[in-house]
This record gives C-alpha cells, sequence and structure tokens, in this order.
C-alpha cells in the first residue's frame, strides 16, 4: 500500500500545468438537465390546442395595424379564427416537441425560441379570443406602453438601488408618493412641470428614510420597505379622502402633459404613433433608461456603484464612501421611481386615486429580477408586464370568452412564470441588502 | 519610506486587541510580524492601513505623525495593503479593480479603461507578472489574484506595503514566487510589513521579527532563531512541534471511493473522477490548495451533496445516495471543515453541542424527553478528557475560543463508537496548544483501528499525520503518495504536475 499509486485518468489526461499562469480557469462543465421551460412549453400547447383548436369558433378575426391620422396606411388583416388556431396549435406543440428534446441533449431552450413561442401564443390567443371583433394593434401596444412606463422608471429605481446594495421593496411606496405629490404640486402650482420636479422629490424623501434606516440603523430592508408602501398607502389615502375630495377642483386637477409627436419618426408605420407620440414623461424614460444602461457600466459613477454593492469592504479599503455612496444613489433611485408615480397623474389619469399604482411597484420588483439587474433586460421585462396587463383591459372591453376574473389575474400569472418558469438561478448584486459594517 | 508605529493601543469594548504596541520599519526591510491567529495582528495592520482608529498612539512615517481617517488616506500617504482575504470585486476586470477609487476618466465621466490598462501592463512588466487586465477577477487563480492585489497597491505608489497572511492561500512554489517578488521590492525601497504565523515562511525571508502575543509585543528575534525558539516566544510555553506517532499498522481497506464525480448546482465538475481506499488504522491526508474540491468530496461523504455519482462504500456497505442520519449511524464520525458554520450551533450551550447529532434516541432522548441528568453527567465527563476549558458545561459555545470549539466538535463526534473519521481542515485558525492535542487525538483514533481521513491545506499538518497523502488539484487527484514524500514534490502536485517518481 505505499507504493505510489496514480489514477489512471489523472495520470493520462491530466496538463501538465505551472502553478503560475493567467489562463482562465474553465472547469470541465456537466450540464443539469432543466425541465422548466418544456414543461412551461408542453402547459401552454395544452392550454392552445383545447382553446384555439377543440373548443376553437368559426370566424375570422380583424387585426387593424394602422391608425386613422397615420401617413401610411397598411390595410387590416383578416385572420379565419379555427384555421389559425390549428396552425399556431401545431407550430407550438412543434416547438415544446423541440425542447424537450433539447433538454434531453441537456441544452437550454434558448431565449429566441420563447420569444418566437410567446409571440405565437399571442397571435393565437387573439384571434381565438377576438372572433368578430376587430383589434386595433397600434392601439393594443400603445396601451402596453402605458402601462409599462411606471414599470420601467420604478426598475430603474430598484436596479440602481440594488446595485449599489440596498433592496429597494419600497417602489410601490415611491411611485405612490410620487403621483400623489406631483398631483397636488401640478394643480396648486398650474404646471406639470413643477409637478414633476415635485414628484421626484417625493419619492426621494421615502428613499431617505429607507437609506437611512437600512444603512445607518442596519434595520431589514426588506421590513424597511414594507412598512414604507404600508405607510405612504395610508398617509396618501388619508390626505386623499379628507382633504384632496373636499377641494378637487383646487388641489387634484392637475394640468397634463401634452402629447409631442416627433416628426418623422412619428410616421413609421404601427411603431411610430406607439413610441414617438408621447408626452415628455415617456421622451424622459427613453433617456433614462439610455443613459442608466451606458454609466453602470461606462463611467466612475457606475463602477463606484457596482463596488460597493458587490463588495463594499473592498470598495472601502480604496478610499470610496461605502455609506454616502448608498446613501445618494438610493436617493437617486427614489427620484426617479417618482418619476413613474407621476406619470400615473400627469401622464395618464388626470387626477390622484386611492391606491392608484394597485400594485405596480411589485411588477417593477419582479422585472428588475426578470431583467436581472440589467436596465434593458428589466426594460424589456417591465414591457412584457405592462403588455399582459393590457391584454387583460383590452379583452374585456371587446368581450372575451374568458371570464373577466380570470383575465384580472394575467399580468400577475405572466409574472410568476416569468420569474419563476424561465429566470431560473441568477445571480444579483453580492452584498444587495447586507448592511456593511466597518471593519 | 520609514514607518514607526508608536504606543498603538485599539480596544474593542473589554477586549485590548493592541496593548501599546511599538514598531519600527525601515525602507528596504522586510520586517515579520509573528504571532498566533488572534494575537492582534490584523487589528494592529487595519489601524495602521486606517480602517480601525487607534484609541491611543501614534503612525509615523518619516517621522511625521500622520492621521488618517480612512484607507484612502494611507493609500495617498504611501501604505499599500495586500488583504488576506482579497480585497477585489470578483465580476470586475483586472484593470477596473485597480482603476477602482482612483478612476481617470475621459470626456462625459467615461472611464479611461485604456489608462488603466497601460498601468496594469507597466507594472506587470516590471516584476514579471503575466497579468491580463481584461480577465475577470473571478476567473484567476488565487495566485494570480494575490498579484492583482500587490498591483493595485503598486499602481499607487506604495512606499511601505503590508502584507496580511499572504501565503494562507498559495501553493508553496506561489508561496517561493511570493517571496522573490517581497525581496524585489524590498530592494527597490519598500518598506515592506509581513504578516504571518507561518515559522519556516518568517525565516527563509524576513530581516527582522517582531512576536505579538494576546496583543502586545512580547520580543524580537533574529532569522537565524530556530523554530522551537520562535515557536515558544509565539505561544508562551515549550511546544511539541512534531506529532509523535507510531509506523501505521494498516488493516482490511475498509472506506473506498470510486469513480466519485460531484456536480455543484451550475453543473461544474468539483470533484472529478476520484479514486482511493482507505485502510483500518491509517490516516490518508488529502492535500490541496483550498478550492480544488477537497470540500466537495467531505462533504458529498458525509451526504451533503445533492449531485454525485460513483462509489462510496464503507465495510462493503454503499453511503452514497444515504441520508445523514443513516451515514451518521453507520459509525460516519464528521469534523467540518467551518466549525462555527457547520460543526457547531453558537447560540446553544456546550453540553447541547456533544449532543447535537445524538438527539435521535436513546440514551439522550426518551419518549421524546431530554435525559438532562444523563446529558450534564455526560458532558461534564467528555469536557474533562477533552480538556474544553470554558466557564463549564453550561456556557455558550460561541463564547469559546477557536482551538476550545473545535475540541466540542472533536469530542462529540470521537465520543461515539467510530467505523471511519472524517476531519475537515481540523487545526485551521486554532492555537498551538489545542492544534497539539487535536493531532494527538486523531492519531490515537488511527492506533483504534478506525480508518481516518484528514483534508488539510497546511502542508506542514499533511506532512506531520499522513500515512500515505492524496494530492487534489482541479476537482481531481493527481496522486497518491507515502506520507513521508519530500514537500517538494507534493508542493508541484499541488499544483496539478506529476512528478516523474510518482507515476512510475
Amino acid at each position: 500500500m505505499s507504493a505510489p499509486v496514480v489514477t489512471p485518468e489523472n495520470s493520462a489526461s491530466m496538463p501538465v500545468q505551472p502553478a503560475a499562469s493567467s489562463n482562465v480557469i474553465v472547469r470541465e462543465k456537466e450540464a443539469i438537465r432543466s425541465w422548466k421551460a418544456p414543461i412551461s412549453f408542453a402547459v401552454f400547447a395544452a392550454l392552445a390546442t383545447v382553446l384555439f383548436w377543440i373548443l376553437g369558433k368559426d370566424g375570422t378575426s380583424n387585426f387593424r395595424l394602422s391608425t386613422d391620422t397615420d401617413l401610411i396606411q397598411i390595410n387590416s388583416v383578416d385572420l379565419p379564427a379555427l384555421a389559425t388556431g390549428i396552425v399556431i396549435s401545431l407550430a407550438l406543440i412543434l416547438i415544446t416537441a423541440l425542447s424537450f428534446w433539447l433538454s434531453l441533449q441537456k441544452r437550454p431552450t434558448p431565449i429566441w425560441i420563447v420569444a418566437i413561442y410567446g409571440v405565437l401564443f399571442m397571435v393565437g390567443f387573439l384571434t381565438w379570443a377576438g372572433v368578430g371583433e376587430s383589434i386595433l394593434v397600434p392601439g393594443l401596444l400603445l396601451g402596453a406602453l402605458g402601462l409599462s412606463i411606471p414599470l420601467i422608471f420604478g426598475a430603474m429605481g430598484g436596479i440602481i438601488s440594488e446595485r449599489v446594495g440596498v433592496v429597494n421593496v419600497a417602489i410601490e411606496g415611491q411611485l405612490l408618493a410620487g403621483a400623489f405629490v406631483s398631483a397636488l404640486v401640478a394643480s396648486v402650482t398650474g404646471s406639470a412641470y413643477v409637478g414633476l420636479v415635485a414628484a421626484m422629490a417625493a419619492g426621494m424623501l421615502v428613499s431617505f428614510v429607507l437609506a437611512t434606516f437600512s444603512i445607518k440603523y442596519l434595520v431589514d430592508q426588506v421590513i424597511v420597505g414594507v412598512v414604507l408602501n404600508v405607510l405612504v398607502l395610508g398617509l396618501t389615502s388619508f390626505l386623499y379622502s379628507s382633504v384632496l375630495t373636499q377641494h378637487s377642483s383646487e388641489l387634484n386637477s392637475p394640468p397634463r402633459f401634452d402629447f409631442i409627436p416627433i416628426p418623422l419618426l412619428s410616421e413609421i408605420p404601427i411603431l411610430g404613433p406607439v413610441l414617438f407620440r408621447q408626452t415628455i414623461i415617456v421622451y424622459l424614460m427613453y433617456i433614462i433608461v439610455a443613459v442608466v444602461a451606458y454609466a453602470l457600466v461606462k463611467t466612475k459613477w457606475g463602477l463606484r456603484l457596482r463596488s460597493v454593492g458587490e463588495h463594499p469592504q473592498a470598495a472601502d479599503t480604496v478610499g470610496i464612501n461605502v455609506y454616502m455612496t448608498r446613501f445618494w444613489n438610493v436617493s437617486l433611485a427614489g427620484a426617479i421611481a417618482g418619476i413613474g408615480g407621476a406619470y400615473f397623474t400627469l401622464g395618464s389619469v388626470g387626477s390622484f386615486q386611492k391606491d392608484m399604482t394597485a400594485g405596480a411597484g411589485f411588477i417593477a420588483l419582479a422585472a428588475v429580477i426578470f431583467g436581472r439587474w440589467d436596465p434593458i433586460r428589466a426594460l424589456l421585462a417591465a414591457l412584457l408586464f405592462g403588455f399582459a396587463t393590457n391584454l387583460q383591459s383590452v379583452l374585456a372591453i371587446i368581450g372575451s370568452p374568458v371570464p373577466s376574473e380570470f383575465m384580472l389575474m394575467l399580468p400577475y400569472i405572466v409574472t410568476i412564470i416569468a420569474v419563476a418558469g424561465f429566470v431560473g438561478k441568477v445571480r444579483g448584486p453580492a452584498a444587495s441588502g447586507k448592511p456593511y459594517i466597518k471593519g | 519610506m520609514k514607518l514607526e508605529l508608536r504606543g498603538i493601543t485599539k480596544r474593542f469594548g473589554a477586549l485590548t486587541a493592541n496593548d501599546h504596541i511599538d514598531l519600527v520599519v525601515q525602507p528596504g526591510e522586510i520586517h515579520a510580524l509573528l504571532g498566533e491567529n488572534g494575537a492582534g495582528k490584523s487589528t494592529l495592520m487595519n489601524v495602521l492601513y486606517g480602517l480601525y482608529q487607534a484609541d491611543e498612539g501614534q503612525i509615523l512615517l518619516d517621522d511625521v505623525v500622520q492621521y488618517f481617517s480612512g484607507p484612502g488616506d494611507a493609500m495617498l500617504a504611501g501604505i499599500g495593503m495586500v488583504h488576506q482575504h482579497f480585497m477585489l470585486i470578483p465580476v470586475f476586470t483586472v484593470a477596473e479593480n485597480v482603476m477602482l477609487g482612483h478612476e481617470s476618466t475621459t470626456f462625459g465621466g467615461r472611464l479611461n479603461l485604456a489608462a488603466a490598462r497601460d498601468k496594469v501592463r507597466t507594472i506587470s512588466a516590471r516584476f514579471g507578472f503575466d497579468v491580463d487586465p481584461d480577465a475577470l477577477v473571478g476567473d484567476l487563480p488565487v495566485g494570480i489574484q494575490q498579484r492583482v492585489e500587490i498591483i493595485k497597491a503598486l499602481s499607487l505608489d506604495a512606499q511601505v506595503l503590508i502584507f496580511d497572511e499572504p501565503t494562507a492561500v498559495l501553493t508553496p512554489q506561489e508561496t517561493d514566487e511570493l517571496m522573490a517578488i517581497m525581496r524585489q521590492l524590498r530592494d527597490a525601497g519598500t518598506a515592506i510589513v509581513f504578516i504571518t504565523h507561518k515559522l519556516r515562511e518568517v525565516r527563509e525571508v524576513a530581516d527582522k521579527i517582531t512576536v505579538i502575543r494576546l496583543g502586545a509585543v512580547v520580543g524580537e528575534a533574529d532569522p537565524t532563531a530556530t523554530n522551537e525558539e520562535l515557536a515558544t516566544l509565539m505561544v508562551g510555553r515549550e511546544v511539541e512541534l512534531t506529532v509523535f506517532k507510531a509506523p501505521a499498522q494498516p488493516g482490511a481497506a475498509s472506506f473506498v471511493v470510486k469513480d466519485l464525480t460531484v456536480l455543484d448546482a451550475h453543473g461544474h465538475r468539483v470533484v472529478n473522477n476520484v479514486s482511493f481506499e482507505v485502510h483500518a488504522g491509517e490516516i490518508l491526508c488529502i492535500a490541496g490548495v483550498q478550492g480544488n474540491g477537497q470540500t466537495e468530496l467531505a462533504e458529498a461523504i458525509m451526504g451533503l451533496e445533492p449531485h454525485t455519482q460513483g462509489i462510496i462504500e464503507l465495510n462493503g456497505e454503499s453511503l452514497r445516495g444515504r441520508s445523514v442520519r443513516h451515514i451518521l449511524d453507520e459509525g460516519v464520525g464528521y469534523v467540518p471543515e467551518d466549525r462555527s458554520h457547520d460543526g457547531l450551533v453558537g447560540s446553544f450551550t456546550i453540553a447541547e453541542n456533544l449532543m447535537l447529532d445524538r438527539a435521535n434516541g436513546a440514551p439522550f432522548v426518551k419518549v421524546g424527553n431530554l435525559q438532562l441528568k444523563y446529558l450534564s453527567e455526560f458532558a461534564t465527563e467528555t469536557s474533562e478528557e477533552f480538556d474544553i476549558r470554558s466557564q463549564g458545561i453550561l456556557s455558550k459555545a460561541s463564547e469559546l475560543s477557536g482551538g476550545n470549539q473545535q475540541k466540542v466538535v472533536l469530542a462529540r463526534e470521537l465520543s461515539r463508537k467510530l467505523t471511519f473519521f472524517l476531519a475537515a481542515q481540523p487545526t485551521r485558525g486554532i492555537d498551538v496548544g489545542s492544534i497539539e492535542f487535536v493531532h494527538k487525538r486523531i492519531v490515537a483514533t488511527r492506533d483504534a483501528g478506525v480508518p481516518v481521513i484528514v483534508v488539510s491545506t497546511e502542508l506542514d499538518e499533511v506532512t506531520a499525520l499522513a500515512d500515505r497523502i492524496a494530492v487534489m488539484y482541479r476537482g481531481g487527484i493527481v496522486g497518491i503518495v507515502p506520507g513521508d514524500t519530500p514537500r517538494q514534490v507534493l508542493g508541484l502536485m499541488m499544483a496539478g504536475e506529476v512528478p516523474a517518481e510518482v507515476v512510475a
């Protein structure tokens, strides 16, 4: 037994590797089969087969692709409901089979297949639900974008806050505070712009509380966030019913932002009216998403912010003030979420209503995670959630065969499936949620 | 630059971590700060680096008193630190890590990465480092990560460099390379503070040695001092550095691992097709640098890893895929590598910790009730036998020193009838006195005819205990060699090379 033993696989294949090499270690990787994607696909393919094919109805669905004011008019499309349903069901079954085969090969299902699947299912669903009706596609998308705006602002606030190391559950509270204060200030001053600035201040104020308690007093960040949400909801509801409703013409009738069509761009078929006939808040959203996406990676601000969220002690040892970096960036996150709040009152509804955010902050939080803490991905996630919400209201209007109570669940079901089924295990900022204690 | 510390005192509540410490480090000198874990070396250096504020005392650079309110000030004054736990951000590139905190920017606040890359390349070239500025730090081996730390310090023109336990994570070869780098820096005029508890390294590289015990300077020594002299200074009494052990009397190969593969949650093969056997009455040491699959191998044996393939057998009975309870009932004793996390419940008493893995039945539990009388007798007896020093068996485990905590874990595992014993990093972070004790008990277990596996990253421990040594590298076993294999050969194997004499 004292004889030297070398296990055969090592003596044969172990490369002689000097200790000091900067080669990137790539460990041999064995894929672990994941059945999440194929199972999710199978459920929806079965649903599609039953609804669009077996329970399919004769008739046609009409899709209108242009609004009446567009320069370039595209003819509307008529789809025969049953035939479309059969074709789409078969396509979905095929994709499901492909996904099962990929999983058997221990390969993941690529994201573009998921996207194609989603679009196909959506077309099938709309064709089935809209039999004998006419669906205005730009309108559908416009509504989706409108519902996404607060989610996107909220998600940007969430990303900045989480990447600097503070879990931001208070997005809901920031949105609601922004909505309330902007309505009030804009009504009093008569200027939507002043209202917008006030909304940012309101969101920031909520952030100050979150930041102070979680950074200075080391209170659990999730608990502070939840408590703040409840606080803001209670406070705005009280002030709404005791003050705003009594003087609604002076205090709750803010001017709304005008739509500013951008020349040329707004004439692009289908997408033009959706993206470029919008209010200043929407254009501001484009700018903020682009700036955040760029600055997080490419600037000193972003580098420091991420270092504090990943490894605060390392940041501290190179002279970065962890507390201040966290405090001001959480505040910035609140200000951005506040703009999202202002959109409710100054961009869409036109007045403050009790609990008018209705959980948008939590969906924004889901978008942050679904988007893997990346601004562009989070933007897409927020658009998906916004689309699901809008679909529900559009179908309610055209008289969908599905009971409206079920349709109300749609955005949340999409959220759950998106986060649980397709995100899988993701790695957030390493120090997110962990208070930094010096030394 | 000359560094001088005068009467540095740092207290944490009632504990005095540093008690009026004086230290002078000349430029062009490697000054070793030697002391046991918990002696206060790291606290002292954190004071020097501005992470802690001293309660008393002064820091002088070239005879000028300094006031550091944070690490930023210390860095500006020319002090650089290579931390024990690297202060690097794994998801950043080398260049980003080096520039962090001192970013140069171009138009619109855009990071000037090109300048940072140049800086990395220039410094790398000066010291012959082979570091790619665009590699993600998390993908680099620890030896290279440490060089990034050094580059980071040098990029700010540090004149005083502190190395805090720099060799803990390195292979012997990497350690040699690091020492060459330290000498090179010294010859360039840098003042170097080298913190360690490893005697061998101190004698090899230091120009001067200051020994710290319990927060105070207890003496100075020359690099010519013997290991025994240094150890006696460090511990405060005579210590036995070698483990006395009779030749092994190996019996049947009762513990067998064959073609064992462990996958982590991401599907990485963290243990790759490993085979070995352990005979009754012998110690097999599993050596290797931290992070080469030893942890996962030990956890797989204990049934703590969900994705395993292959064979694990004890006395002909398969253990793979069985529950931890079943494995314990088979008579497997286990000392986990992180005692405060996996080995103990800190808020439980010593007595409760001693029965932690036997809470499922007699004699500790009858009809669902704890047998407190039996437990207290058992705990008192075992505490005496294992020399657990405490206020009593009802004191909390978290209040004990590292060495005494480890004795509690050891006592729990060894007070059962064992058929196999697995100890992972059994002496990590404990004092020299406790190390002696733990080693003796492990050898005694072997002599009782139990097959023993000791997983250790400390080469000293491996050579002291092992009858045979299996060296792991990147999840595989490089080779299994006799216990008296020279350190040089083991060092090469720890870096993945198979020396000719081993293959033969």
